[in-house]
């Protein structure tokens, strides 16, 4: 319906205004902070697509992943967003039910997550494993969250409120330890330094010194490695599995030009788009074989066990883990 | 008093007309967050609870160490004079018109954990000290209210009359007997109100709660009221929580207004000051290292940011140069319209009108917290408008709303003596309206008006508060996008930016109150 009125509008708009439709389109993707700065993904994929769209490509970076949701509720109908990119599946069951997404028309048969794909209004890009991040002359790394929470490493997390990753370790808890969360939780608050909205922030803390460890991802140690030609970070393997996270981007309800957006979530899924992402986003591409990753990525560490909750699920207990959460810390 | 307020009848319409306006500004966004609240109606969680406890514990730790800091300062500085004593009392407001986020990097350079003090105390084996939670909120409060704090105290020192002075001198008082019949009094009368208007700045703490807390355990709940709206765009929890945030503002401004008081020492004929009986060498060292040790805690920071970020700023982005450009036009709107309502409303006071009822108006934006007029602004303005497009127009609205009470502060007591010293004159020369207002008013109102609106326009320079809550790419004030520099980890970049922000806030500053002075007789 929402397709056929626009497609009516454009047709009708392309009659009145005749020359002046030669202005280029704009999609606007909305897209957390990270995605979108100059050592990111965002100016690659913004000049490869703008190559063969005719289009304008504007990101819009709104904080982190979560904030991205938020954003979009509190803009409604109003939003200029085209495109959603960065939520992950933690998130996408919300956003559904809040009517913000359209399903898409995207083939993912070439997909190469360690999962199943089959969201008819989500299309992943990049997936990889959460896990804690320290420097390699760190001793005694832990290797679970018992061991975490026993020791006295000081570590920096986001919030799971704004943050995807923040989310991920409160799924990742809930999911290894289940009714003994809250404990976990507890054990854990005397080695939070700090809570921050993003990952940008808790990162920058890290790197400055302030934590010994920070959570991020198991591809994190990568971009030291091959951007920096510094070996000195790893990922600390946790016995009881990683959590996985897949990002993945959707086509908006109220996007004004729906089958351009369409044809970004296409061009997503081509090499054009995911031979960007590992060096940019540091991530594993949702459509690469692994062979074609980059010298350096063999490096990582490989979780045993991948832990994921299906988003239907994700969403129901998403709530009450919050609120553990928030309790356990705010003692 | 009433025939005398006569002349000026017109400029008090307006006056009452923006009095109500004011009152209106704040009350409907208040009523709009109250109807709000009711419809969430979830009640209040326990996180909630903990971040009205955490507000209330960091607000009275922080006034408490402000006051006790303090007191020491305050009597080096009633008791010494010395080369530099007036650049030091000087020195002694700044930290009050610095923007929030440029004083928290600069505590973040000399306290974080490769900061200085940390950098010493590893080199000394010694424990770190941590900047983030509690302590770090508190040591910026601390650093932000000392000046205050010292400045409040100080007065009531220099309103001991000399001759009080030196009649304890004949009787050759001790050190003791002068905290007895001297100090102890007048510590007794001036700290619980000094304590009681720090706990209430700090009760309202946004921007240092938002960088340095976080997380459950370092919430306040103004921070809590911007994750509500932010990240989980529940406004009926963020109106819930806003209503609470009222009451402790209420409640807190409502003790203030109770005890803030004068000392009773009498009236003197302002002799200079007489050296205080009593003096020993010991206590000549003692306010010395005091005076050292707070210049040091107040300087070092502002010298880490300036050091840190001179280099940076001619490579600064453009985004940041545009937000700079935003930032000014913003202030200067916020100080026009914060000074538009403020003449007219002191005028109106100063004339005896309805002098409770109205500073009511002024407490009430002191207890009314930019965060939930901003959300009710939100809330009022969301069922019409994109709210976000409006970011800065609110931005700009609140920060004069803000401003308002420090203006009235300024403006009121000039406005009583310039009626009082030049008002039988200007009746006998049948000066009305317009042009007793011109020439017999206005030259007196000259430097508080510079003053005050030096302070609107710093605070409005610096203000990281109402703009982080539904600003968007594009309208960046410099504190947000320095905040946002921060985050991205572009060090470098931030603390250029914020010498530049630290710059424009003390310039903006310094050309109003200059402006003040200008040809100004007095």
């Amino acid at each position: 319906m929402t397709f056929a009125r626009h497609t009516i509008m454009t047709l009708g708009l392309t009659l009145i205004t005749g020359g002046a439709m030669a202005q280029t389109p704009v999609l606007t993707v909305y897209t957390y902070d990270s995605f979108n700065t100059e050592w990111g993904p965002g100016p690659a994929v913004e000049a490869a697509f703008e190559e063969t769209c005719a289009c304008d490509l504007q990101f819009v970076a709104t904080g982190d992943g979560a904030a991205i949701l938020s954003r979009l509720r509190l803009e409604g109908a109003r939003s200029e967003a085209d495109v959603v990119l960065g939520l992950d599946t933690n998130l996408t069951a919300a956003a559904v039910a809040a009517g913000l997404m359209a399903e898409h028309a995207t083939e993912t048969g070439a997909l190469t997550l360690p999962v199943a794909w089959d969201d008819p209004h989500f299309v992943p890009f990049d997936w990889g494993y959460f896990a804690f991040v320290h420097r390699t002359d760190m001793e005694n790394v832990p290797d679970s969250f018992e061991a975490l929470a026993a020791s006295d490493a000081r570590i920096v997390i986001q919030d799971p409120r704004s943050s995807t990753p923040g989310l991920g370790l409160l799924m990742w808890v809930q999911n290894v330890h289940g009714v003994a969360a809250p404990a976990i939780w507890e054990g854990l608050a005397d080695n939070i330094v700090t809570v921050t909205p993003g990952w940008s922030e808790a990162y920058g803390l890290f790197l400055e010194g302030e934590a010994d460890m920070v959570l991020s991802y198991t591809t994190s140690p990568a971009y030291h490695l091959i951007a920096e030609e510094d070996a000195g970070f790893a990922a600390a393997a946790f016995t009881d599995g990683h959590y996985l996270q897949i990002e993945v981007a959707g086509i908006l309800a109220t996007a004004d030009n729906p089958d351009l957006a369409q044809s970004f979530l296409d061009f997503m899924l081509s090499p054009a788009f995911q031979e960007v992402i590992p060096t940019t986003n540091w991530m594993y591409p949702a459509a690469l074989a692994t062979e074609r990753l980059p010298g350096g990525f063999e490096t990582l560490i490989e979780p045993e066990r991948a832990l994921i909750y299906p988003s239907d699920e994700a969403e129901a207990i998403r709530d009450a883990a919050l609120a553990t959460w928030q309790a356990a810390l705010s003692r | 008093m009433a025939s005398r307020a006569q002349p000026l009848n017109w400029v008090q319409a307006i006056g009452a007309g923006f009095a109500l306006l004011v009152a209106l500004m704040l009350l409907g966004p208040l009523l709009a967050v109250a109807l709000r609240a009711e419809a969430g109606g979830a009640g209040l969680r326990a996180a909630d609870w903990a971040a009205i406890r955490f507000t209330l514990v960091q607000a009275a730790l922080s006034a408490a160490l402000s006051c006790l800091c303090a007191v020491p300062v305050a009597r080096a500085l009633a008791r010494r004079r010395f080369a530099g004593r007036q650049a030091y009392i000087a020195l002694m407001g700044a930290p009050f018109i610095l923007p929030v986020i440029v004083a928290v990097s600069g505590l973040l350079a000399v306290f974080g954990q490769s900061g200085w003090v940390n950098d010493t105390l590893r080199a000394l084996n010694l424990r770190t000290v941590d900047i983030y939670g509690l302590s770090g909120v508190v040591l910026a409060h601390v650093f932000l209210n000392l000046p205050l704090a010292v400045r409040l105290i100080l007065q009531a020192w220099l309103a001991v009359p000399s001759e009080r002075v030196r009649l304890a001198q004949s009787l050759s008082f001790a050190g003791r007997d002068m905290r007895r019949h001297f100090e102890a009094p007048l510590l007794r009368a001036t700290v619980p109100g000094a304590a009681l208007v720090i706990f209430l700045i700090c009760t309202t703490s946004f921007a240092v709660a938002l960088i340095l807390g976080g997380g459950p355990a370092a919430t306040t709940v103004e921070l809590a009221i911007y994750q509500a709206f932010r990240f989980d765009f529940d406004l009926g929890r963020a109106a819930l929580l806003g209503l609470v945030q009222v009451g402790i503002c209420l409640g807190a401004g409502l003790l203030a207004w109770r005890f803030v008081r004068g000392v009773g020492f009498g009236a003197g004929l302002d002799r200079p000051a007489l050296p205080w009986p009593g003096d020993t060498a010991r206590a000549r060292i003692g306010d010395g290292a005091w005076l050292g040790l707070a210049a040091a805690f107040l300087l070092l920071p502002l010298l880490a940011i300036t050091g840190d970020g001179i280099a940076a700023i001619s490579g600064l982005p453009v985004s940041v140069w545009q937000a700079a450009g935003r930032s000014i036009l913003l202030a200067l709107a916020s100080t026009t319209l914060a000074v538009t309502l403020a003449l007219p409303i002191a005028l109106l006071i100063a004339g005896h009108a309805a002098r409770a009822g109205l500073e009511g108006v002024g407490l009430l934006s002191l207890a009314v917290s930019p965060l939930v007029v901003g959300t009710g602004l939100f809330i009022l303005v969301f069922e019409v408008a994109d709210p976000v497009a409006l970011s800065l127009p609110i931005t700009g609205l609140v920060n004069a709303l803000v401003a308002l009470p420090f203006l009235l502060r300024a403006l009121i007591p000039a406005a009583m003596a310039a009626e009082a010293t030049q008002g039988r004159l200007a009746d006998a020369l049948g000066l009305r309206g317009l042009s007793r207002l011109r020439h017999a008013i206005l030259p007196r109102l000259r430097r508080p008006l510079g003053f005050g609106a030096g302070l609107a326009a710093a605070f409005s320079m610096g203000d990281l508060g109402v703009i982080a809550l539904f600003s968007a790419q594009g309208q960046e004030t410099l504190p947000l996008e320095m905040y946002r520099l921060f985050g991205a980890y572009r060090t470098n970049d931030a603390q250029g930016a914020a010498v530049l922000l630290m710059a424009l806030s003390l310039g903006l500053f310094w050309l109003f109150d200059r402006g003040g002075r200008v040809n100004a007789a007095t």
